[in-house]
């Protein structure tokens, strides 16, 4: 048994197909297909959550997205459980189990609930008049307690092991909506051959088909044309139908978002299967076919759980089977709410009276009411309802006077109108206007290239809804290049009429009563609450919105936007356009981050790059750090080594003997072509018409504005072609503005620029035994002293493959810089360490790279600079040719702050005490007992132990830095003060005499 | 995500392949180092930043490598045309005739 | 104005809050005003009210083109840090922060200021370097800011993951303690509010689309969509629309407008204690008092005034969240919005006179100018009051671009080598 109350031969699920699940550890059954609402209400349970500030006991209100109330948590284990999931959309699985949320200790007795009795207090906006005293108290006491009150379900507190994913596609023509004007376009627009995508985020295509029972197309139930019309789309080839796919955001140039729900519908989904999958469409032709939605009638005390809108209660018996009482009683203020009395009545339920609050309903619904034996209360208004959990009676009183009577029911049934669903249009930036006749807002000026068609565009016949949405089709096939096709031919009958009804607040409910008549369900906002934003100065609807939190729930206001709307309107004493309309904003419902996520994460996240010994690097024990999105070996701990010890001994290992160093990740741009020389002039500070093939330069790259951007050693290799190598995280953008500057600014240059980055491997070969490592394994180049002095280049061959190879030296020893085509890297790697290793030399990774670099004083762009520092603050004046006439940044370099005295040079640190290493960007005092805030002269850039030098070394930016050599300044740290030198920036070899060995 | 179309692929590619390079027709001053102060501020730092046609620059950056001109709407961010660099800012009737176009 | 109180709010309790007054009216703009300031954000309404309550200048109006606090006053996700590295902006913000503390009581309107703690991540040596001199530097000016080990973060803020295994590992974080959130809109209703009962004028609806000159060059006013209004001061706190505005007075900005976009979750119980914020993998994020996840993502790459932005940049950031917060991966985005964010070659804000005699800016605060609004208005008003900068915003001039003399933030996060 599904429920008591399935009514037997009522909707389309097949009773033997029994789901059993839990709701707060009680178990039921359900049928497939259901929803967990449908089921729930099947088993006679309406209450299904709490409101967010009052804690009122709530049902649901509709049978879709809309939904405000009925929100839960599904728990599949433990890692994937999921609040504030919609009962009215999440289908039902063998073995699901779902739990209520925003209560305690239970759903049926919730001690929140006293809020409710307090809420005379709790009035929109409370919070910002008071919980100001004492200081302390709001962060201490106030907001922990207004926190802990707030929020909805309780989020996950495992990591996610789902997985999600996503596809790029394009189409011609994007159907958002598989209602019936939906499924008419995409039938027309598929017939022209035009390749379509038709998503809905329901289960089954039909929309209002799936309740609007007497609808007939060419002479066949509304809902299985609908479902055979899915069926011949997805059947053709040039079409792809989505269900439980939501299209949640309209982006620039017709760039659509869906989200489809893949598995959130299985009992057992194969572990294989994303949980959703994004589909990120870029359509040619978009066609909103997005229907429209039913507001609730906004009463004292209309929010008890089993009062709901009528197509719900009309979904959940038509659909679903399901009686959503025995005792119905209906409030409208349109006709289609008597279409769902007629069907509950027909199908055996008793419907206590139709509660009309206007004079004169449609054409034959009195008539047709007298039939069915329903009685009909026209100009009379339910003005409040009893029920503690679920509502027992509802009060009816005539519109103008008369005393209230009160008609037992178990459940209402209400219908204000309908609001069309602009909300695509609108996120495509088309501007909504105000259609006074019919009181609603609809498509005005489009901005993309899109259509609405049915419902959403305020076409209120069946068979114009058609027309207009198979001329739609038929045209946006055309225009992206389909052929001439015949209409569909499709005529359709039986549908109710649904436009016309109210907005605002219904009687009893008005501007002088304070009883609560929601509008926005979930937030518990009511009527009087946008009354009082009103009476506080909240003229624009956007303060409304945000002083009452209207429509920010979870639902974001899709029933309660355009009653409040009215409600502020009739306070202000303004037509509803005056007052404006809140913007609607992306997603259509919410979508979940894990889908928007799908691949990009952990190794996906940001792709690690390596360089060709990285493997080599790894079986060497090698600790390696992120720099960029590179993976540098950082160094090579020895067993019972730390890092100390290691780059100690990597260091020490390197000055005595050699050490081999990965430096492939070092950008290498070749610049080729007659002019190459000229256009180096231009981009570095240096000059290089007279440098001769086979030397290198060390080069500095300024930014136009004259600070340091870059800086490498640059070979020529030829008369006309440049190997310049960049910093490792410099090179994308070094490339960027070196093209940009010969593309736009020197394109009479004849100049090729080749990133080489990752052509190249690197392998620094550095110290004393340098060459007698390599020398055996290089052909056709000598590499004596004489014939290849330091800063040298030469082509040749080592281990019988091509390389240029560098005599060139970070590190202040002899040292040669091999570079080989990537794939040998790794193999000449090896040869030249199966060379160093008996030699007694090390591999070192960078972290021994710095600290030897910063014993010879050489700067690391991006540590010892930072964007604000010229050449003459890095003491490198030198690297300026005095003689050229133009560079980038030279005009930069002339500005009066950078010229001006007192400004942060680059010096080096000794400590007093050799042993202490300060830290780098530590602070820089004259006066270390000056109160705070303090003058501070500058900070540490660069900091070492030196194993060579026996003592701490730093590098340092001081203002007036070089005419304070050998004064004493301070470095004040939290506890304690500490004493330095300024010095020089080398601290080893001060000659340079080691480079030449 | 925007579509831009290069004109030197000559083709509409999505905007993940290309990089904005600021504003366009900012010429560097051909004897750079003599001018004031006054123009290097104007030539390196103000921007016209409007609101409506914006003239800018984009690098097919994972495609061809080109820099190139864009004429945009700043309000709408529709890209009303595109010009290979070094060809002259399009004339307001220029644009109109492009945009009736778009229109149709 | 009406003192609001726990009392009062019982009071009005018991009578169905009939009795509460406007927070602010909706006046008809007068012919003359001493002060007109353009644009009715944060910093903006507040200008008005320390000019009114501080310099006594209380024939003021500010003007509005829509509805006040609707620019990225209401549309930013409301961290408040001050732990900045130079000492210029140090005193800035943390000007800011002391006047965040004590705001309420001061406007007598609960603006939520939260100190619930602003961690940042360093997730490279690069960033710990750079997180340091920060620390250091901020030490000895006198402004909080810790480190904190990865054990000591995640302890700080258990949804953190500090896997050795995450593709950019956390190596530390930096916490300023006194950093957090406030609630941005109450931010400027109750500047709104307390500026309106000094007798300041907030005129909505009202797009300036001219600043008049006189003949000597000096401000007369401004045009409106209503009417000129004359004044001899105008102050443009005009955000992403600066450099629309200042144009309009003859004067170029270094300034370019980028879409900036932010996102919140649906509510969900407390799970999420602090602030957190990574500049490596661009992420920011808090949870709100309804219990949203409220996240900021970074900018378009192109300049504009649509209020939107792609898909692809949300996409990215919600990438960083759930790399940093895998708990948060079946969380689910409920509402994504954008703002226009008006950005300076050196991203520090102008709080300047400008060459028009009159006219006053407050403008490049690009991605971080809620956390300076109660200093920055201070500051403003300041110098509108007495034609000359108040110290703490002497060096925020628009010479600076011309001197070289930059305040660069940005530059001093340099890139890695």
């Amino acid at each position: 048994m599904s429920g008591a109350n399935r009514i037997a031969g009522a909707g389309r699920l097949t009773p033997a197909k029994t789901v059993r699940f839990t709701f707060d550890g009680d178990i039921y059954t359900g049928l497939e297909g259901d929803t967990l609402a449908s089921a729930l209400i099947a088993n006679g349970v309406h209450l299904m959550g709490r409101s967010f500030k009052y804690h009122r006991p709530r049902g649901v209100l509709g049978a879709g997205s809309e939904e405000p109330n009925a929100l839960m948590g599904i728990e599949r284990d433990k890692a994937r459980k999921q609040p504030n999931v919609r009962a009215t959309v999440q289908e039902v699985f063998e073995g699901m189990t779902a739990v209520s949320q925003n209560r305690w200790p239970s759903l049926g007795f919730d001690v929140g609930a006293v809020n409710d009795l307090l809420s005379p207090f709790f009035a929109a906006g409370f919070y910002y008049k008071t919980f100001m005293w004492p200081k302390a108290a709001w962060q201490k006491l106030y907001e922990p307690v207004i926190r802990a009150a707030a929020g909805l379900g309780v989020s996950p507190d495992e990591a996610d092991t789902d997985h999600y994913t996503s596809r790029y596609i394009h189409c011609d023509v994007l159907v958002i909506g598989g209602g019936v004007s939906g499924l008419s376009a995409a039938l027309a627009a598929a017939r022209t051959g035009a390749s379509v995508i038709i998503c809905d985020e329901q289960a089954h295509a039909g929309g209002a088909f799936a309740y609007e029972a007497g609808v007939t197309m060419n002479g066949e139930p509304g809902f299985d044309w609908a479902v055979a019309a899915a069926n011949e789309l997805a059947a053709m080839d040039n079409v792809r139908v989505l269900t439980r796919t939501t299209a949640f955001g309209y982006y620039a140039q017709n760039f659509v978002g869906l989200a489809e729900r893949v598995t959130d519908h299985l009992a057992d989904p194969e572990p294989q299967q994303p949980r959703e999958r994004l589909w990120q469409v870029r359509a040619k032709k978009v066609i909103l076919a997005t229907g429209a939605i039913e507001r609730h009638m906004v009463f004292a005390n209309n929010d008890r759980p089993g009062i709901m809108l009528s197509s719900a209660a009309r979904k959940f018996l038509n659909h679903y089977g399901v009686a959503v009482g025995t005792k119905v009683g209906v409030y409208t203020a349109n006709d289609s709410a008597y279409e769902t009395a007629f069907d509950l009545k027909r199908a055996g339920v008793s419907v206590e009276a139709i509660v009309d609050c206007r004079d004169h309903p449609g054409e034959g619904l009195l008539e047709r009411a007298a039939d069915l034996n329903i009685e009909v209360l026209t100009d009379h208004s339910v003005i409040n309802t009893s029920g503690a959990r679920r509502i027992s009676a509802m009060t009816v009183k005539r519109n103008r006077g008369g005393a209230g009577r009160s008609i037992a029911v178990d459940a209402l049934i209400m219908s204000a109108g309908w609001t069309p669903s602009v909300h695509m249009f609108s996120q495509s930036r088309g501007k909504v206007a105000w259609d006074a006749d019919t009181q609603r807002y609809l498509p005005g000026e489009y901005a993309q290239d899109c259509t609405s068609v049915g419902a959403c565009n305020g076409t209120d016949d069946l068979q114009a809804t058609i027309d207009e949405a198979v001329a739609a089709g038929l045209a946006a096939g055309k225009a992206t290049g389909g052929k001439r096709a015949a209409k569909p031919k499709l005529a359709g009958s039986g549908a109710g009429n649904w436009s016309g009804g109210m907005a605002g607040s219904a009687a009893g409910a008005g501007p002088d009563t304070t009883v609560k008549a929601f509008v926005d369900f979930q937030n518990d906002v009511t009527a009087k609450d946008i009354r009082l934003a009103v009476r506080e100065g909240m003229h624009s609807i956007e303060h409304v919105k945000r002083f009452t939190t209207n429509g920010m729930a979870s639902d974001q206001g899709k029933t309660s936007n355009i009653h409040g709307l009215a409600i502020a309107a009739e306070a202000l004493g303004r037509d509803m356009p005056e007052v404006g309309l809140t913007t609607f904003r992306p997603p259509y419902t919410p979508v979940t981050f894990g889908s928007i996520v799908n691949h990009g994460r952990g190794k996906l996240f940001d792709p690690a790059r390596k360089t060709p010994m990285h493997g080599w690097e790894e079986e060497h024990g090698a600790v390696f750090e992120d720099v960029g999105q590179w993976k540098r070996a950082w160094y090579y701990p020895r067993a019972g080594e730390d890092m100390h010890a290691a780059v100690n001994r990597e260091c020490r290992t390197v000055r005595a003997v050699a050490g081999l160093f990965d430096a492939s990740t070092l950008g290498k741009i070749e610049v080729v072509g007659p002019d190459a020389a000229k256009f180096l002039d231009l981009m570095y500070t240096n000059g290089w018409q007279k440098l001769k093939p086979g030397r290198c330069k060390y080069g500095i790259m300024l930014r136009e504005d004259g600070f340091i951007y870059d800086d490498g050693v640059v070979a020529r290799i030829a008369e006309d072609r440049f190997h310049v190598t960049t910093t490792t995280g410099g090179a994308p953008r070094v490339l960027n503005h070196m093209e940009d500057y010969l593309q736009t600014e020197f394109p009479e240059l004849d100049v090729w620029l080749t990133s080489t980055s990752e052509q190249w491997a690197v392998i620094a070969v550095q110290g004393p035994k340098a060459r007698e490592i390599i020398a055996p394994l290089v052909e056709g180049i000598d590499l004596s002293n004489e014939a290849m002095p330091h800063m040298s280049a030469r082509e040749g061959k080592i281990c019988g493959v091509p390389t240029r190879l560098f005599r060139v030296s970070f590190t202040g020893e002899a040292g040669f810089e091999v570079n080989v085509p990537a794939d040998y890297g790794r193999a000449v790697w090896e040869a030249i360490w199966a060379r160093a290793e008996p030699l007694g030399a090390c591999a070192y990774g960078t972290e021994t790279m710095h600290v030897l670099r910063a014993e010879k004083g050489f700067i690391i762009v991006g540590q010892d600079t930072d964007g604000t520092v010229t050449p003459q603050d890095a003491g490198l004046s030198w690297a300026i040719a005095k003689s050229k006439p133009d560079f980038v940044g030279i005009r930069g370099l002339m500005r009066p702050d950078l010229v001006a005295e007192g400004r942060k040079q680059l010096v080096g640190l000794k400590t007093k005490d050799p042993k202490t290493v300060l830290e780098e960007g530590a602070q820089i005092v004259a006066d270390p007992n000056q109160p705070v805030p303090m003058k501070m002269l500058g900070h540490v850039t660069s900091s070492y132990w030196s194993e060579n030098c026996g003592q701490s070394i730093a590098m340092a930016l001081i203002a007036d830095g070089r005419a304070r050599a050998g004064e004493t300044l301070y470095v004040p740290m939290p506890d304690r003060t500490i004493e330095v030198e300024v010095t020089g920036t080398v601290f080893f070899d001060e000659k340079g005499e080691r480079v030449n060995g | 995500m925007l579509l831009i179309y290069c004109p030197y692929c000559k083709e509409e590619r999505p905007e993940i392949e290309f990089r904005h390079a600021g504003e366009a027709h900012i010429a560097r001053p051909t004897d750079i180092k003599a001018i004031s102060d006054e123009d290097f501020e104007g030539f390196f730092f103000i921007r016209s930043n409007p609101k409506g046609i914006a003239f800018e620059r984009w690098r097919h950056v994972h495609g061809c490598g080109r820099f190139f001109n864009a004429v945009r709407d700043t309000v709408s961010d529709k890209i009303i045309m595109t010009y290979e660099a070094g060809k002259p800012r399009p004339s307001d009737e220029e644009i109109q005739a492009r945009l009736k176009e778009l229109a149709l | 104005m009406r003192k609001y109180s726990i009392f009062a709010v019982a009071r009005e309790a018991m009578r169905g809050h009939k009795g509460w007054p406007q927070q602010w009216t909706s006046p008809e703009p007068k012919k003359q005003y001493d002060v007109i300031i353009v644009g009715a954000g944060g910093h903006g309404l507040g200008t008005a009210y320390y000019l009114a309550s501080q310099h006594g200048i209380t024939n003021v109006a500010v003007v509005e083109k829509g509805w006040l606090g609707g620019g990225n006053t209401g549309r930013n996700t409301t961290i408040i840090r001050s732990n900045y590295l130079y000492d210029e902006s140090a005193a800035l913000y943390n000007h800011a922060m002391k006047m965040w503390d004590g705001l309420s009581q001061e406007l007598n309107y609960n603006i939520m200021y939260s100190a619930r703690g602003v961690m940042m991540l360093a997730h490279n040596v690069h960033d710990v370097q750079g997180a340091q001199r920060h620390i250091h530097a901020n030490r000895l000016n006198g402004v909080q800011n810790e480190w904190l080990t990865p054990e000591q973060a995640k302890e700080y803020c258990p949804p953190l993951n500090i896997s050795r295994t995450a593709r950019y590992p956390v190596m530390g974080a930096a916490l300023q303690r006194c950093g957090g959130n406030a609630r941005h809109d109450a931010v400027a209703w109750g500047y709104a509010r307390g500026a309106a009962d000094r007798g300041v004028d907030i005129i909505q609806n009202c797009a300036v689309t001219g600043i008049r000159r006189a003949a000597n060059g000096a401000v007369e006013g401004v045009e409106t969509t209503r009417g000129f209004i004359g004044a001899k001061k105008v102050g443009v706190v005009a955000a992403g629309h600066s450099t629309v505005l200042m144009d309009m007075a003859g004067v170029r900005m270094p300034l370019e407008s980028y879409p900036l976009q932010a996102l919140v979750s649906e509510p969900v119980k407390p799970v999420f204690p602090c602030v957190v914020m990574s500049n490596t993998v661009h992420a920011y994020i808090s949870q709100s008092d309804k219990g949203e996840l409220v996240i900021g993502a970074g900018t378009d790459q192109y300049t504009s005034y649509s209020q939107t932005g792609g898909l692809h940049i949300l996409t990215h950031t919600l990438d960083a969240i759930c790399e940093m917060f895998p708990i948060f991966s079946r969380m689910k985005m409920l509402r994504s919005w954008g703002g226009i964010v008006d950005v300076t070659p050196d991203r520090s804000p102008i709080l300047a006179r400008t060459p028009v005699p009159g006219l006053y800016v407050n403008c490049g605060w690009g991605t971080g100018g809620f956390k300076a609004t109660p200093g920055s208005a201070h500051v403003f008003a300041h110098t509108i009051a007495n034609d000359a900068p108040h110290p703490i915003n002497a060096p925020f001039t628009l010479e600076r671009f011309r001197t070289g003399r930059l305040i660069d933030e940005a530059a001093a996060a340099a890139v890695a080598h």
